[in-house]
């Protein structure tokens, strides 16, 4: 299909296979305007808050730190730092609920508010990011702690260094995800900030092009950020058809560009670049004043929040504050989701921090999410297969992951499945087809570790019984020369006259003497006259320590 | 707080397996009453019978395989497999013959395989396989369209019929019964009779016998709605009459008094019927699209080797048994290429 962009450009769209048109439940939040959450008595701040490693805390329980400032960091290549949402004393580094499915605790930072939200020297901004070099701007950006946060929080440096040649930005503005508002008050509220960060964006990666691409049932979104655009501006703000999930980056691409990101592959691949709104919007903070990402923008809604909104959090705030500031629960919940409906994880407690990635607070009634009844048979109708956007066939993977069938799932393309949640949202036997696939997935990995482990432990076997056979050889070879020396006769010596057999006596003598003097000299070593049984200790010691070190060569 | 957690997603469309039946049920409505309207009550007492002995069996089973028994029931599916066994077998067909068709149906072909969504073949048609080759005349003896025939039997007499497996009281089988349309035209062209003399017969409609064409259309109604319900989707039936109508066309292109035309093949005998609700089994058909196309063409065109020169003139249930073995293979060999696998990068 083909649709009018900004600057009255026609462009192509293309579908991708499958979708669905989820009622999208997104007035409830849109009702209020944007508001600030006010700063809370105290900020859990998880030390890891983006895909990679954890960091490592740059502080200790005691210190004071001020807002803005870097209280946790990591030199490992797949690292976001953490700063400090607010100024105050840092109160422990402990285990603490975080948000993750597991529901289990993770290690965070406790930082207890001092209100005097007292800034750090923040770094200089850069307004002429033009004519910056770019090393700078990427270090700026990943000394800002900036991650993806559509909600897959990898660290957004490194999406700007893919060293291939860029063609396409893209700026994800989709918000595919039924109940969730976030981004379209963020393109509503600060368009500049948005386009600030797409400009800022392009210039790293010297794409020629930038499109935004935003759901059609956004229309203030859209006409706002089109009506921001400046002449000189190479950025598109592309209308896209309302059908989830359209905001999975590899969907975007295809529904923009008619490319399919390869499987297993990234999208650099194909010059394009995917970000999401708020990350570029952080971005531009970032750059144009030094800012780090210390908030965001949260969505909170569902029948079982008094007052469903949209609220700018400071990260650490636990949802339990956040959504007693907003009028707290009315009972009509008895779950309370992070993420939206479709593909968002239950909390079994809200003394969960919000984090980089959250997104979204849902605390939905029955009549909005229904909790549904046990599985039933599989009917092999084909409905799962028929909205998957990856064109996978569900029905077929299901019944390989419950017979964990592993390899067969995984020729049926199991690791492309984005877990978006359409094949389980149509199934008429309500079979939680996604919880499958993720089991299956886990499984594998499971396996795989198991292989690399039984094949470590193979090449170490393998090489202790190279090193065996090579010290039998060595010592058969000892052996061998020792009989070969016992075989040859020893060298008569020949007769001493005389005169050199006194000399070589008187020499003996002397010898015999300094040997005597010495040992009364030098103390007793504790090695001398052992006993058989320490002996054999020590043998077996030393033995031991050569082992070792044959099995460092 | 506490709260409950479940994995995502946390929204589901509110249909379900008992809905989809039902739709089924639903759709085969009308077709079952222009059945009775045509060949009188026999149908309605045969669907009776085969649903209280489907359930019953299906409960039974269950309860030796200590599953639950009642959300199975109430799926509905054993109720499905007994109306389409009930519609296929003739009206008068005496009733322990219909219940050992439905033990046959739930208990071996569709609960010793592992019960719903997993048995490889259509229950009712494996069933009414079974019977067909082990009790030919009674399988094979169907009644006349009422406005033909000689002796309508009313309701007592049909219902006697049934649970006597003897004729009404005065009257001879061979006076009351009679040979399917397809029978009919098989035997007369075996016969060396001519195709345009055999249409002379008052037998005859306009595509097929008098009667069974209507029977045909109400149920070619009732498919179109499930594929506009989206219980169904247009590729299973759509292939099935291309491969039955593609080869019928060139036999009847090739000698048009020895091979009856293409709609004669569409309007006669269980052809309708099998490409809405027989060969669109989910269970039991190919799942990916290419599958099912495959998989409707080919039952289609056995549907006609088998009517034109196999050894009964009622063809759709073999036709689907040795389509359903094929599935899985068809499936493996169809897959739909996946996001991300094409050359589609750029």
């Amino acid at each position: 299909m083909y649709v009018e962009s900004s600057k009255g450009k026609i462009r192509r769209l293309w579908d991708f296979h499958g979708g669905l048109h989820l009622p999208d439940n997104k007035r409830q939040s849109l009702q209020t305007d944007l508001t600030s959450a006010t700063m809370p008595a105290r900020l859990i701040l998880p030390l890891r808050q983006h895909i990679g490693e954890s960091a490592i805390p740059l502080v200790k329980p005691g210190d004071r730190v001020l807002k803005g400032e870097k209280i946790a960091d990591n030199t490992a290549p797949v690292c976001a730092p953490i700063h400090a949402p607010t100024s105050g004393i840092i109160k422990g580094i402990e285990a603490h609920p975080i948000p993750h499915p597991s529901g289990l605790n993770g290690p965070a930072i406790v930082l207890e508010v001092d209100g005097k939200d007292e800034w750090a020297d923040l770094p200089a901004p850069i307004n002429d990011f033009q004519n910056v070099d770019k090393s700078l701007l990427l270090q700026r950006v990943r000394e800002s702690g900036i991650v993806g946060l559509g909600g897959a929080t990898f660290p957004a440096a490194i999406k700007l260094n893919p060293g291939k040649a860029i063609k396409t930005l893209i700026i994800n503005g989709a918000e595919c995800e039924p109940f969730i508002t976030c981004d379209d008050r963020l393109m509503q509220g600060a368009p500049d900030r948005i386009l600030n960060g797409a400009r800022i964006l392009q210039h790293i990666l010297g794409a020629e092009e930038c499109l935004i691409g935003i759901e059609d049932n956004k229309p203030d979104a859209i006409s706002t950020l089109r009506s921001h655009l400046t002449d000189d501006d190479s950025i598109e703000v592309v209308r896209i058809p309302t059908l989830y999930p359209s905001g999975g980056e590899k969907q975007l691409i295809r529904i923009l560009t008619g490319q399919e990101v390869p499987s297993e592959g990234l999208p650099a691949q194909l010059g394009v670049i995917c970000h999401n709104v708020a990350t570029a919007a952080a971005i531009a903070d970032a750059v144009l004043e030094g800012r780090p990402l210390i908030s965001r923008l949260v969505t909170l809604t569902g029948e079982g929040i008094a007052n469903p909104c949209n609220m700018e959090v400071p990260l650490g705030i636990t949802a339990a504050d956040l959504i007693e500031q907003t009028g707290g629960y009315t009972g009509k919940s008895s779950q309370l989701i992070m993420g939206g409906p479709m593909m968002g994880f239950n909390l079994s407690t809200d003394q969960v921090p919000i984090t980089k990635g959250s997104n979204c607070l849902l605390a939905p009634s029955e009549e909005e999410v229904p909790t549904t009844g046990s599985a039933l048979a599989c009917i092999r109708c084909g409905r799962c297969a028929e909205v998957c956007p990856v064109n996978l066939l569900p029905q077929q993977m299901y019944w390989f992951s419950r017979a964990k069938e592993l390899e067969k799932v995984q020729d049926y393309n199991l690791f492309d499945c984005i877990e978006c949640g359409c094949c389980s949202h149509v199934c008429p036997s309500h079979i939680p087809l996604v919880h499958y696939f993720r089991f299956a997935k886990t499984e594998s990995w499971a396996k795989e570790k198991e292989l690399q482990a039984a094949d470590h432990a193979k090449k170490r076997h393998d090489f202790r019984i190279a090193r065996l056979e090579r010290l039998d050889a060595e010592r058969k070879a000892r052996l061998r020369k020792k009989k070969e020396n016992l075989g040859k006769k020893k060298p008569v010596k020949p007769a001493a006259k005389g005169e050199d057999a006194k000399k070589a006596a008187i020499e003996a003598a002397m010898k015999r003497a300094a040997a005597k003097k010495a040992a009364q000299q030098s103390p007793p070593k504790n090695t001398d006259n052992l006993t058989p049984a320490q002996q054999k200790q020590l043998d077996a010691v030393d033995k031991h320590r050569a082992e070792t070190t044959a099995d460092q060569e | 707080m506490q709260f409950q957690t479940f994995s995502s997603p946390h929204t589901r469309r509110p249909n379900s397996v008992d809905k989809v039946m039902l739709q089924v049920i639903l759709a085969l409505l009308p077709g079952v009453l222009a059945m009775t309207w045509y060949f009188g009550p026999g149908v309605l007492v045969n669907i009776v019978i085969a649903t209280l002995s489907a359930v019953a069996f299906e409960a039974l089973v269950l309860k030796l395989r200590k599953r639950p028994v009642m959300p199975t029931l109430y799926d509905l599916s054993a109720v499905v497999t007994a109306i389409l066994f009930a519609i296929a077998v003739p009206p008068l067909l005496p009733w322990w013959l219909t219940v050992i068709g439905m033990a046959f149906a739930i208990i071996m072909v569709k609960q010793l395989y592992g019960g719903m969504g997993y048995n490889p073949f259509n229950p009712a048609m494996a069933a009414y396989v079974l019977l067909l080759i082990s009790w030919p005349i009674p399988m094979t003896s169907w009644l006349p369209p009422v406005v033909l025939s000689a002796n309508p039997l009313d309701f007592m007499q049909i219902v006697s019929a049934i649970f006597t497996g003897s004729p009404p009281t005065g009257l001879e089988w061979d006076a009351i019964t009679m040979a399917t349309p397809l029978d009919e035209m098989r035997t007369n062209l075996d016969q060396g009779h001519m195709i345009s003399e055999i249409f002379q017969s008052p037998l005859w409609g306009d595509f097929g016998g008098q009667g069974w064409e209507w029977v045909g259309n109400w149920f070619l109604m009732g498919g179109l709605w499930l594929i506009y319900k989206r219980t169904i989707t247009w590729h299973i039936p759509l292939a099935f009459f291309a491969g039955l109508t593609g080869l019928a066309m060139i036999t009847f292109l090739f000698d048009p008094e020895s091979y009856p035309f293409a709609l004669f093949h569409v309007f006669s005998g269980g052809a309708i019927l099998g490409a809405f609700f027989i060969a669109t089994d989910p269970v039991t058909a190919c799942t990916t699209r290419k599958g099912q196309l495959i998989y409707g063409v080919a039952i289609g065109m056995l549907v006609y080797i088998i009517r034109t020169w196999g050894g009964y003139p009622d063809a759709v249930a073999f036709a689907v048994l040795l389509l359903n073995m094929a599935a899985p293979t068809i499936d493996y060999y169809t897959r739909p290429q996946v996001f991300g696998h094409g050359d589609n990068h750029g």
